[in-house]
């Protein structure tokens, strides 16, 4: 049983995670086709800041609940800067946009690295997360249910926000036709701003997550970025319950084969899988029906 | 926004210029460089000829190709275990005995002991991954972005593998300690020459076969597929087709590039394979002008000097240029140092004052041409 209960757990926790890693990259991708490669170092902007909230409010326990929206404006607005700056300049080139923010990523890692120490830095964990919750007979680290609320959360609070505001009404009218929501009225610029800094300000969030689980270094977000896009891409674009659907079972997935196999193995088999996936269902999990010929 | 121009300097004068590239390297450089910097040029070459092939699926096909690195350890890797088994002889070699004194030779290395065999693995490894690589992807529309992170997504499994299998591939530290190249001795400078003249001829001669594939019918469908796939689709041709044989021939030369690498360099680590080492080919292409003939490859030169040697003496600095070499280079300067001249040119030819002033303006041109 126990060979059964600990991957799924730990595959679910690490699928949240993904799924935090991936939903803002899912939100600026589906509505404005552009691929931000710099989004796994605004994932480590965020584990940082909650490094350096906690320099502020040393007490571990007050401190994670406030790096988090912490990390989330503050990923927002590196996010905000990117897109004003560069980004705005190059939506008709999709493509040298992945690259350029490849080149802003390479900056930002080298910049966190000579910031702060190279090693990483230590984030605290909460007395609250210490602890270890019983399933079956496995004794589930707290701190991977707390990955999987906090994921809850914010995918909650995301499609609520999208489908009850006027903001995400904005945005839902410029991923479904852009040059119509234009003649409406709706700044679709000033959408795709906002879009960046939510989507940047999550990646900041899942920031702060990934630093209770893993290390907080300057190559952390190298990491997640290819495996969030992985998500994002076999769950469907600017579908949320695809990419939901989608972090889970690639998070699942590379904790059985970590179980199985070693733990790079397990990269290697997930990767494939996502590939032959994308083979069976080049548009991913779920489809918004179009008839588009691209 | 502009795309990167086909039309460029006559084809025979390019021809000219091929053949200028190839008496430098060929003849005077060993003759000027010392045996050092000569043996750091065939590393550039290596990288180079890697370029040529990302220019033409680029720049040219429009396929983002940023996992060569699989392809340039599929030649690299082959050729090293070839070579790891010349110096071994008839023994194991030595990493592998490390950990266990008995340990067997792993069945995938039996056939490397042949160079016949090395050699072809080397041409046919990279056409067949990459054809079913190609084949699936293309033939269901896979593309775009979502093509380039696949290709990475590859690259990083690929040295993920490498680095986790230590005793079948030598993991984090690679195969190194070559002796022999074929049955000459690396260490005498007669033969590093050779080495060294092979590479560069392999550059030329990839170069040549790009003029060629450019001047084609061929060269034309596929730039007609990179700025229209559906227009060609519609006029009655498979542009998945016309891009896996690109992507294919891309993917023989990134081989090629890795395997003369290994008797050049003397050590293949998953290091010089990853996603930052795929990364950095693409930023050389960049560079240089991805769609133009000279372009990726001088490019693919420079950043293979910067990376070697800033890289070493001042890696924090480096990185930052290289950081902010994408950034401004493909912002400000989409087909790279190549289309420098005729920009100023045309800035040169027409002075501010006597500019016709546009009837329309530049943005609401790309509306109408979107």
């Amino acid at each position: 049983m126990d060979a059964l209960i600990a991957p799924l757990l730990n595959g679910s926790a690490q699928g949240a995670l993904l799924l935090l890693a991936a939903l803002g990259l899912s939100l600026t991708f589906g509505q404005m086709g552009v691929i931000n490669m710099a989004h796994g170092e605004f994932l480590m902007i965020g584990a940082f800041a909650a490094y350096l909230v906690q320099q502020v409010i040393t007490a571990s326990n007050l401190s994670i609940p406030v790096a988090l929206p912490v990390a989330f404006v503050v990923a927002g607005l590196f996010g905000l800067l990117l897109e004003v700056t560069i980004i705005r300049w190059m939506y008709r080139r999709p493509l040298d946009t992945l690259l350029v923010t490849v080149g802003v990523g390479l900056i930002l890692q080298q910049a966190a690295l000579q910031i702060f120490p190279s090693q990483g830095v230590p984030v605290e964990k909460p007395g609250w997360l210490d602890g270890q919750l019983t399933v079956l007979g496995y004794g589930w680290p707290l701190r991977q249910l707390f990955t999987i609320l906090l994921a809850t959360v914010c995918v909650a609070a995301l499609s609520a926000w999208l489908k009850y505001t006027p903001f995400g009404r904005r945005i839902r009218a410029t991923v479904a036709n852009r040059d119509l929501a234009e003649t409406t009225g709706i700044s679709t610029r000033g959408i795709d701003r906002l879009t960046f800094f939510v989507g940047s300000g999550l990646a900041g969030v899942a920031g702060v997550a990934a630093s209770l689980i893993g290390g907080t270094n300057s190559q952390m977000g190298a990491q997640y970025i290819i495996p969030a896009f992985l998500v994002v891409a076999a769950g469907g674009i600017g579908q949320l319950k695809g990419t939901i659907v989608a972090a889970w079972a690639v998070g699942v997935a590379l904790a059985f084969f970590a179980y199985w196999t070693t733990g790079s193995l397990a990269q290697v088999l997930a990767f494939i899988l996502v590939i032959v996936f994308l083979q069976l269902r080049p548009q991913g999990l779920f489809t918004v029906r179009t008839r588009s010929l691209a | 926004m502009t795309k990167p121009r086909t039309t460029g300097l006559k084809p025979w004068f390019s021809l000219g210029g091929i053949a200028v590239f190839a008496v430098l390297l060929l003849a005077i450089a060993p003759l000027v460089l010392t045996d050092h910097w000569l043996n750091n040029l065939g590393k550039y070459c290596c990288w180079a000829i890697a370029a040529v092939g990302i220019g033409l699926a680029w720049g040219r096909g429009g396929m983002l190709a940023m996992g060569q690195g699989v392809f340039f350890a599929l030649g690299a890797y082959a050729m090293a275990m070839h070579l790891t088994l010349e110096t071994a002889g008839d023994r194991v070699p030595g990493f592998m005995v490390l950990y266990d004194p008995l340990a067997p030779l792993p069945v995938f290395w039996e056939p490397f002991r042949s160079a016949g065999f090395t050699l072809l693995a080397i041409v046919l490894l990279p056409v067949v991954v990459a054809g079913a690589l190609g084949y699936a992807l293309f033939k269901r529309r896979v593309k775009g972005a979502y093509f380039a992170i696949l290709t990475q997504a590859l690259a990083v499994a690929l040295a993920t593998l490498i680095s986790s299998t230590i005793r079948e591939t030598g993991g984090d530290t690679g195969l190194s300690d070559f002796k022999y190249f074929f049955g000459f001795v690396l260490n005498d400078p007669a033969n590093r020459l050779m080495v060294y003249l092979i590479a560069a001829a392999l550059l030329i001669v990839c170069l040549l076969a790009v003029w060629q594939l450019y001047r084609s019918r061929f060269g034309e469908l596929l730039v007609a597929t990179r700025d229209a796939e559906e227009r060609v689709r519609f006029l009655g041709y498979d542009p998945a087709n016309v891009k896996l044989v690109a992507f294919v021939v891309s993917a023989l030369m990134a081989s090629i590039g890795g395997a003369m690498f290994v008797p050049i360099v003397g050590i293949i680590t998953p290091a010089e394979i990853g996603a930052a080492a795929s990364i950095l080919m693409i930023a050389g292409v960049a560079l240089g002008g991805r769609a133009s003939l000279f372009g990726p490859a001088l490019g693919a030169m420079a950043v293979g000097w910067g990376q070697s040697s800033l890289g070493s003496t001042w890696p924090d600095g480096w990185t930052y240029l290289l950081g902010l070499l994408f950034v401004v280079v493909i912002l400000f300067l989409p087909n790279g140092l190549s289309s420098l001249p005729a920009k100023l040119m045309r800035r040169a030819r027409r002075s501010p004052a006597e500019r016709p002033a546009p009837a329309i303006a530049p943005a609401q041109l790309e509306e109408v041409r979107s």
